[in-house]
């Protein structure tokens, strides 16, 4: 054998890792989105699919834009008074900047989870019911069962069955995060954004979120920004690696993990920047 | 030391520990072919005893790299180059094994005058050699282009490899007196062809370093 046929049997070679899956039905698009805060142009020409009942992480260095991208996809970017945006992101379809979309109909789809736990000071039961109740539904016997349903769903239900009616303040950190997972699912979303939100919980707290991010993705779609690169390589299906306000790379997560295109990638998932 | 740069370097200490693992392991097949030739039964045994050395020095990398694992989680090339390392480590470890088995075939074989194929088996040895160097030194310096022509080689071994066999099952026939010489140089042939095949791993390692993707560089 010569080398030219060595050659072109290696060019030609089908990897295994190449066999890609079907991919899934877009729940966002976001189209040459950019995004200033007055003059600091915090997100470039950014386009990316994000995928139904799959996890996507967005990864990058502090400061890259991946907390601004999340907070646009609710509108909740636009507490910021200076804030300017121009592109498009399509939530099933519809572009969330038409005038006529209303903020409220967005995030009653599109819940969202913050770095460190946020619950009310109220009981753990009212904290779920917080949302239907918002929503106009008072029967105490549906309130019941929505509780019941996403406390469930959040895998806290056995650890808080029993003190429903105690101040949410008053349970650890880690189940106070379940707590605003269950929160968030009681009013029954299509999407959920989650902020680092194992960042400030211990290692045992932080599985079990793990673990319920990927029993979750049966039934929503999760986009999760961490700064934790071996979370994003457990639990998510495809990683936006984020840098100075642009996608570097967006590919799926065994991919960017094990043979990413760009080097500014690998450098910082080698942990050579950042 | 920064996290980075103590990673890098404890990395490069792995790597030179492969380097000297794969010169040991290459120089006792160098050495137990020159034993063959010469009916020096005592260098057969430096050989043989050697080999405890090359095997503690696998298990050392092998610990040395499982403990870089599991203290820095690697991805990417970080990951495969010390997945690769150890690989090579492994493939290295049985080169010396095959010497150790070549040094007690020369100690069977004793004092008897060598049958003529040992020519074509001097041939397979010097490609075999040649080719584990040529493979250690492109897999150090991540070099694709020097990977490439080792597959090349291994061609002409299998090839010198089907004509000793060959020629051997001729003297059997011929000369049933030698039939027992026969059978220890058939296999040592093979254990010249099969480390030329380690290689062509190495080859294929180095391609799985650079390009994250597996190629097979023995068909």
């Amino acid at each position: 054998m010569n080398t030219a046929t060595i050659k072109t049997k290696i060019d030609t070679a089908q990897p295994a890792t190449s066999v890609e899956q079907a991919e899934k039905e877009s729940v966002y698009s976001t189209r040459q989105l950019n995004l200033w805060y007055g003059n600091n142009h915090a997100l470039k020409n950014i386009d990316l699919e994000i995928g139904e009942n799959e996890v996507t992480a967005i990864i990058g260095p502090s400061g890259c834009g991946k907390s601004t991208y999340l907070k646009t996809l609710n509108r909740m970017v636009e507490l910021v008074p200076s804030v300017k945006t121009s592109g498009e992101i399509h939530y099933r379809g519809r572009n969330i900047f038409d005038s006529s979309y209303g903020v409220e109909e967005l995030r009653t789809r599109v819940g969202m989870v913050f770095q460190k736990p946020n619950p009310f000071p109220k009981s753990i039961y009212d904290n779920i019911a917080y949302g239907p109740r918002i929503h106009g539904i008072k029967n105490k016997k549906i309130l019941d069962e929505i509780v019941e349903k996403s406390l469930r769903g959040a895998a806290i239900w056995d650890e808080v069955k029993d003190r429903l009616n105690e101040n949410a303040y008053g349970i650890s950190g880690g189940q106070q995060q379940r707590i605003c997972i269950a929160r968030t699912l009681a009013i029954e979303p299509d999407v959920i954004l989650m902020d680092e939100p194992t960042s400030a919980l211990d290692p045992i707290s932080t599985l079990k979120i793990e673990e319920l991010v990927q029993e979750l993705k049966e039934q929503y779609s999760i986009i999760i920004v961490t700064h934790n690169m071996q979370q994003a390589a457990r639990i998510s299906d495809k990683t936006a690696f984020f840098l100075n306000g642009e996608v570097i790379e967006y590919d799926r997560t065994d991919t960017i993990f094990s043979n990413p295109a760009d080097k500014r990638t690998e450098d910082y998932i080698s942990g050579r920047f950042g | 030391m920064a996290v980075r740069e103590k990673f890098e370097y404890e990395l490069h200490s792995a790597q030179e520990q492969l380097i000297t693992l794969s010169t040991m392991a290459i120089d006792a097949l160098d050495k137990s072919m020159k034993a063959l030739i010469a009916h020096d039964i005592d260098k057969a045994l430096q050989v043989i005893d050697n080999d405890a050395n090359i095997n503690r020095l696998e298990e050392e990398l092998n610990d040395q790299v499982i403990l870089l694992i599991a203290k820095q989680s690697p991805v990417a090339t970080d990951l495969r180059r010390l997945i690769v390392t150890i690989k090579v480590a492994s493939d290295m470890e049985r080169v010396g094994d095959y010497a150790v088995n070549i040094a007690k075939e020369t100690i069977r074989i004793g004092q008897q005058d060598l049958l003529e194929p040992i020519n074509k088996i001097q041939r397979m040895h010097e490609l075999a050699t040649s080719m584990l160097r040529q493979g250690i030194d492109a897999l150090i310096e991540e070099d694709v282009e020097k990977a490439k022509e080792i597959a090349d080689l291994d061609d002409e071994v299998d090839d010198l490899y089907g004509e000793a066999i060959r020629l051997l099952f001729q003297h059997s026939a011929q000369e049933p007196e030698k039939l027992s010489q026969v059978t220890q140089l058939a296999f040592v042939c093979r254990y010249m062809e099969r480390s030329a095949d380690y290689a062509t791993n190495i080859a294929e390692q180095l391609f799985y370093l650079v390009r994250g993707r597996h190629y097979d560089l023995n068909k």
